[in-house]
């Protein structure tokens, strides 16, 4: 019974369930070791629009450079290198 | 125990060219005199703030690098403080893995420089 309801809905196109990408660690990956608070343009990969430092759920980052990545950014703002808070920032 | 030190530090706009040049001169002085050796000097010239400090939106920015006791930064960050020029600096102790960078990319500035210079 089950069975014969779902053959009923068809699709036009098949949904497309997003296949799950393995998220790495860059810095892992790469074997960078020391993450530079000077070089802004790098450290903006690591914040959203409003400025704000993303999560590692997003970037995939490992907890050892997530905590150098946060330490950077935040000496980077304190040499207003970043803004603490922006819009449209990208 | 000598370490490795790396202050940036950002000068009001204000300042004409010798007065920049002649702050500057004053700090390395002022480390060299506190038996300090300044590795490098880095003008990043003048950049626009991310967000305005005491009202000014540009600022002029120097890196100086150098090794030092640790004594000696207390005694900086008071000059730093004192001077009314500088708007905002950050001193930064370089471990292993920061010496390591700073020295790559101190060799392919060079590196570049040199080509330049031939180009």
């Amino acid at each position: 019974m089950a069975n014969q309801g779902n053959s009923e809905i068809k699709y036009l196109t098949p949904i497309t369930v997003d296949v799950k990408k393995k998220k790495y660690c860059r810095f892992k990956k790469s074997g960078i070791k020391y993450i530079d608070y000077k070089d802004a343009d790098f450290l903006l990969k690591f914040i959203n629009e409003q400025g704000k430092i993303l999560p590692r759920r997003i970037t995939g980052t490992s907890t050892k450079y997530q905590r150098k990545v946060a330490q950077a950014i935040k000496r980077a703002r304190h040499l207003a290198l970043l803004p603490y808070v922006a819009d449209l920032l990208k | 125990m000598i370490r490795q030190y790396e202050a940036v530090f950002i000068m009001t706009p204000v300042l004409s060219e010798e007065q920049m040049k002649e702050t500057v001169s004053k700090f390395t002085k002022f480390l060299v005199d506190k038996g300090a050796e300044i590795l490098f000097e880095d003008n990043w010239g003048l950049k626009k703030l991310a967000y305005p400090i005491q009202k000014k939106t540009t600022g002029f920015y120097c890196l100086l690098a150098f090794k030092a006791e640790g004594t000696v930064i207390a005694d900086l960050e008071v000059a730093f403080k004192r001077d009314e020029r500088i708007l905002r600096f950050l001193t930064f102790v370089l471990d292993k893995h920061a010496v390591a960078y700073s020295e790559k990319r101190r060799a392919n500035k060079a590196a570049s420089a040199e080509v330049k210079a031939e180009a």
